[in-house]
């Protein structure tokens, strides 16, 4: 490969990704693993059926405290953050003054003037430059980037919680779904938030950077599988979760991207009410919708959506799903041609394949 | 994990080997394309009768990940094809220089083979992540 100027960046736990053979990517301008030599596959089904984990070090975390803390993110993240209590946690979306998506995040309440905001390494520059000046202005509430003092580490799958109380003396499972807590692992404490990406069960482990490895080493031990960002992508396909920058980007609304329940408008001060509320009343022309491709083929990102002539769609993410065996994917449609069971063909490299709209999710867990 | 590219095959450049053998060969794709590819999920090989030609297209294959063209590493007509591959695709990543064999072509020119590499040129090639 030929462009050898950029510098990507590393995470603590690159070592221990290199040792086990992982096939490193760049990715939003770091390295990281894109699948390990068990291959993408073995990665999806250890997560669905046992326990996988990913190393998501490279997201941004964004501490923001001060007693403008959560009146401040109010004003700027959709969720109703003063709503939440301590100890939990919401998944939102940063829209700015047009209702455009910045980013979508989860915001965990550490405490009653500290929150933890975790958001898409691809954007933590430009979520930056929108808060930054904001906060300056507000007053009371200081933003720091925290990205590199923490790794992260997200275990998933049927065992995780399990697993994770094996390794911190049962201090996972007191954490209940979408809650924060800290645990101890290896002699050190760290937080954990009951959190994931990937429509399983489990955690999101935080050590400082220092004790990474080891934290990664005993889950090694454990028996979960390493996975990469190729099974990342599939898993949270299959559970019908969008990714930023490729499912939705700044030009997209959260209403066209429907993503309307995580919207709460009330919060005073919010920049971007007045725009989504004007969004919501005048209606949006298209939205995202999933599909199931019912011939042998990946559809994949760009490519266009038929009805009879007429481009009626375009797809943002496609996959081959080996927990369905099944080719999935999701995009925008026209509302016309977005309802489950309305039969479409996708332009598949000069091929028209036929596909159907399905509702989403592809894959939900069974519950206890 | 680095599988040995076997001595008596030849390669392209694309990543396809052929097991030439009198006026015929065996074409797949070596090692280092399905380690690069991942998981294979789906293969697009021509049929039976058709006529492939030296360095063009002649199909595709898919992996969770990405979608690849296949190109022929030499010319001729199509007289066999891997019909247990398009069904197991999957042993594409097992067996690349065995199992998962594409196709069995007719060569229409036979000095072709000039142009494709020998094992120690191919390791060469691959060595620097190409």
């Amino acid at each position: 490969m030929s462009s050898g100027s950029t510098v990507l960046l590393r995470t603590r736990l690159y070592d221990a990704h290199v040792k086990s053979g992982a096939k490193l990517v760049p990715f939003a301008g770091w390295e990281m693993p894109v699948s390990y030599p068990q291959g993408i596959i073995a990665e999806v089904t250890s997560v669905r059926t046992g326990a996988g984990m990913f190393d998501v070090s490279h997201m941004g975390r964004l501490r923001v405290t001060g007693h403008g803390a959560v009146s401040f993110l109010g004003t700027v993240c959709s969720a109703n953050v003063a709503g939440i209590r301590p100890g939990r946690s919401r998944y939102h979306l940063i829209c700015n003054e047009a209702g455009g998506i910045i980013d979508d995040a989860i915001v965990y309440r550490l405490d009653d003037e500290e929150c933890l905001l975790v958001v898409n390494a691809g954007n933590k520059k430009a979520v930056l430059e929108w808060m930054l000046p904001r906060a300056q202005k507000m007053g009371g509430v200081s933003i720091t980037d925290t990205s590199s003092d923490f790794a992260m580490i997200a275990v998933q799958g049927p065992d995780a919680v399990g697993t994770v109380d094996r390794i911190s003396n049962g201090g996972g499972s007191r954490i209940r779904p979408f809650q924060i807590g800290t645990i101890e692992v290896a002699g050190a404490s760290m937080l954990a938030g009951r959190t994931g990406y990937t429509g399983e069960d489990g955690f999101e482990v935080m050590p400082a950077s220092g004790v990474a490895i080891r934290v990664w080493d005993r889950l090694i031990a454990e028996g979960v599988m390493p996975c990469g960002l190729g099974a990342r992508d599939v898993c949270r396909l299959e559970a019908g979760l969008m990714l930023h920058g490729v499912d939705m980007t700044v030009e997209n609304n959260p209403y066209e991207a429907g993503l309307e329940r995580f919207l709460y408008l009330d919060s005073p001060g919010y920049i971007a009410a007045e725009a989504l509320r004007q969004i919501r009343d005048q209606g949006t022309r298209r939205t995202i919708a999933g599909f199931r491709v019912l011939e042998r083929a990946i559809a994949r990102h760009g490519y266009q959506v038929f009805q009879g002539e007429s481009v009626v769609g375009v797809v943002t993410s496609g996959t081959h799903s080996p927990t369905l065996d099944a080719d999935i994917g999701m995009g925008y449609f026209d509302r016309a041609f977005a309802s489950p069971g309305t039969k479409l063909s996708i332009d598949v490299r000069g091929r028209r394949v036929s596909a159907e709209i399905v509702s989403l999710p592809f894959y939900a867990r069974a519950r206890a | 994990m680095a599988a040995e590219n076997p001595k008596d095959l030849k390669y392209s450049k694309e990543h396809e080997w052929a097991r030439v053998s009198g006026g015929s060969a065996v074409i797949g794709i070596t090692h280092f394309a399905q380690d690069s590819l991942g998981d294979i999920v789906y293969v697009s090989i021509p049929g039976v009768g058709s006529n492939v030609r030296q360095f063009q297209k002649m199909g595709e294959v898919e992996s969770v990940k990405a979608v690849s063209d296949l190109f022929s590493p030499l010319s001729g007509k199509v007289v066999e094809r891997n019909e247990e591959l398009l069904k197991n695709p999957e042993t594409l990543n097992k067996a690349p220089f065995g199992g998962g064999w594409l196709i069995k072509v007719h060569l229409s020119d036979p000095a072709e083979i000039d142009n494709l590499m020998d094992a120690e040129a191919y390791d060469r090639h691959t060595a620097d992540g190409h």
